[in-house]
């Protein structure tokens, strides 16, 4: 009887624990899961046709990188209550915050023009027009943060990161190799000949988009538009540490298949990758194609709020999901009005959109280290985190995964504006 | 309406720069050597920008 009430008893606390972290749950899973943008997806899909199962370990690693740099955005928003935006004009004074909000700002506007290409290539392929996507996309984007709760648009949005899970069963429609996927995943080494530039160019391509300026500034947001306490923090913690092994688990998924099926084949983006399955596998190609449409619209939607959030907090409008538009008016104005304007580029015809995706990363890597420096100098601050504050461990794991970041994608960047500089 | 705007936004712009004008950050010799780091790699990057535009123009 005894045993059975202690089990009952631990039952019950597993379930109020489960029941917290529901509770909790989203920044961190979104966030991450979103990282898997319509980029990412394109980046993957040509991991794997170019290199199979070979660089599946290389993608484990940046699991915890992700979540090392995102899980100091939980601990400064719980503790600060404020956003990335504002933090750094209150820390570090209005040159340095002006300098990270207009280049949030540029860097997000160039990115969501690259999810709207996503998304528009994706619903190509079932013959959807590409106005008709840039409308329903904005209208569903739009929808979703009128109305006027945040709880609301959080479990919107996790159902579009289940979406985006859909990588998962359609590579076990194919019947991978397993033990090939195995090795590739568990002991690291480099694809048959060896360390070339085009393979550093793609590893390159592949720390780039694990970690994005917009991603720092719209979990720090979020933490403190969804009202999480110090309290919360661990839970905040584990959130992120799932989003980030989800988004490991769909950038594999995405090899998986790529490398399965078009093996050595050239890919140039998500859609021709899409387009090619569709010849292999009809199902195949539409769970491709909805993946990217899905990846394209949640990247698009977090990037956005990124930038609306940035700006309500720096001047001072009212900037929370949890108010009606007529009390916000300014912050749902802005994020409506950038999807607008990104939406637009893509309808122009003979828009320079292939030099508008080269402009992004260029233009990422003048923001990213000054993001990353800020968080880690925040986050050492003893007077603002007390005893929230990093350890020394995460310190030298913070302050090393940033001057990695900050070399690999300052290099991505000059390699992007001269191509043949490092061939 | 539009000159009201741009005056509005300006006088808006003046109250957020005033607001922080003064950082709030401890300036020990740390932060001090990491912004002076991020200074110098800006005008790099941004050297490297204006280089690649002149190329491209010629």
């Amino acid at each position: 009887m005894n045993i059975l009430s202690k089990l009952y008893y631990r039952y019950k606390k597993i379930l109020k624990t489960l029941r917290l972290y529901l509770l909790i749950a989203g920044p961190g899973i979104i966030v991450m899961v979103a990282d898997n943008d319509a980029g990412g997806i394109t980046t993957y899909t040509a991991t794997g046709a170019q290199y199979g199962f070979h660089l599946i370990w290389f993608l484990i690693l940046l699991g915890p990188v992700a979540y090392y740099v995102q899980e100091m955005t939980v601990r400064l928003g719980a503790v600060t209550k404020r956003g990335h935006a504002e933090a750094i004009f209150h820390a570090f004074g209005s040159f340095w915050g002006w300098f990270s909000l207009l280049d949030l700002v540029l860097t997000d506007w160039l990115t969501m023009i690259t999810e709207f290409i996503g998304m528009t290539a994706a619903l190509k392929i079932f013959g959807v027009p590409a106005w008709v996507t840039v409308i329903g996309a904005c209208l569903i984007m739009s929808w979703m943060v009128l109305q006027g709760r945040y709880w609301t648009w959080e479990k919107l949005a996790l159902v579009f990161c289940g979406l985006n899970l859909i990588y998962v069963p359609a590579a076990f429609l194919i019947n991978p190799p397993i033990h090939e996927i195995l090795r590739g995943s568990l002991i690291p080494h480099f694809p048959p000949g060896g360390f070339t530039n085009d393979l550093f160019f793609l590893l390159m391509a592949n720390i780039g988009t694990t970690i994005a300026p917009w991603m720092i500034f719209f979990q720090q947001s979020a933490v403190v538009d969804k009202g999480l306490q110090e309290k919360d923090m661990v839970g905040g913690e584990v959130d992120t540490a799932v989003g980030s092994v989800l988004t490991v688990v769909v950038a594999a998924f995405c090899v998986i298949l790529t490398a399965t099926l078009l093996p050595g084949q050239h890919i140039e983006d998500a859609a021709t990758a899409a387009i090619k399955f569709m010849g292999v596998n009809k199902h195949l190609g539409t769970c491709l194609a909805i993946g990217l449409f899905d990846a394209g619209l949640l990247g698009a939607i977090c990037i956005s709020l990124a930038s609306s959030w940035a700006f309500g907090e720096v001047f001072g409008w009212a900037h929370s999901l949890n108010h009606k538009l007529k009390e916000a008016p300014w912050f749902y104005a802005y994020y409506i009005f950038v999807l607008v304007l990104a939406g637009t580029v893509v309808l122009i015809p003979g828009a320079p959109l292939v030099l508008i995706t080269l402009f992004v990363q260029v233009i990422a890597v003048t923001l990213l280290p000054a993001a990353l420096v800020f968080l880690i100098l925040l986050l050492n601050d003893k007077e603002t985190m007390g005893e929230y504050r990093n350890t020394v461990f995460q310190n030298i794991a913070n302050v090393g995964i940033t001057a990695m970041i900050i070399l690999v994608s300052t290099l991505y960047g000059i390699s992007a504006l001269f191509p043949n500089l490092l061939k | 309406m539009i000159i009201t705007f741009f005056r509005n936004t300006a006088q808006t712009v003046r109250a957020i720069n005033q607001k922080y004008a003064t950082p709030h950050l401890q300036t020990s010799r740390m932060v001090r050597v990491c912004l002076g780091m991020l200074r110098g790699y800006l005008i790099l990057l941004i050297g490297i920008l204006v280089f690649k535009f002149v190329q491209a123009l010629h």
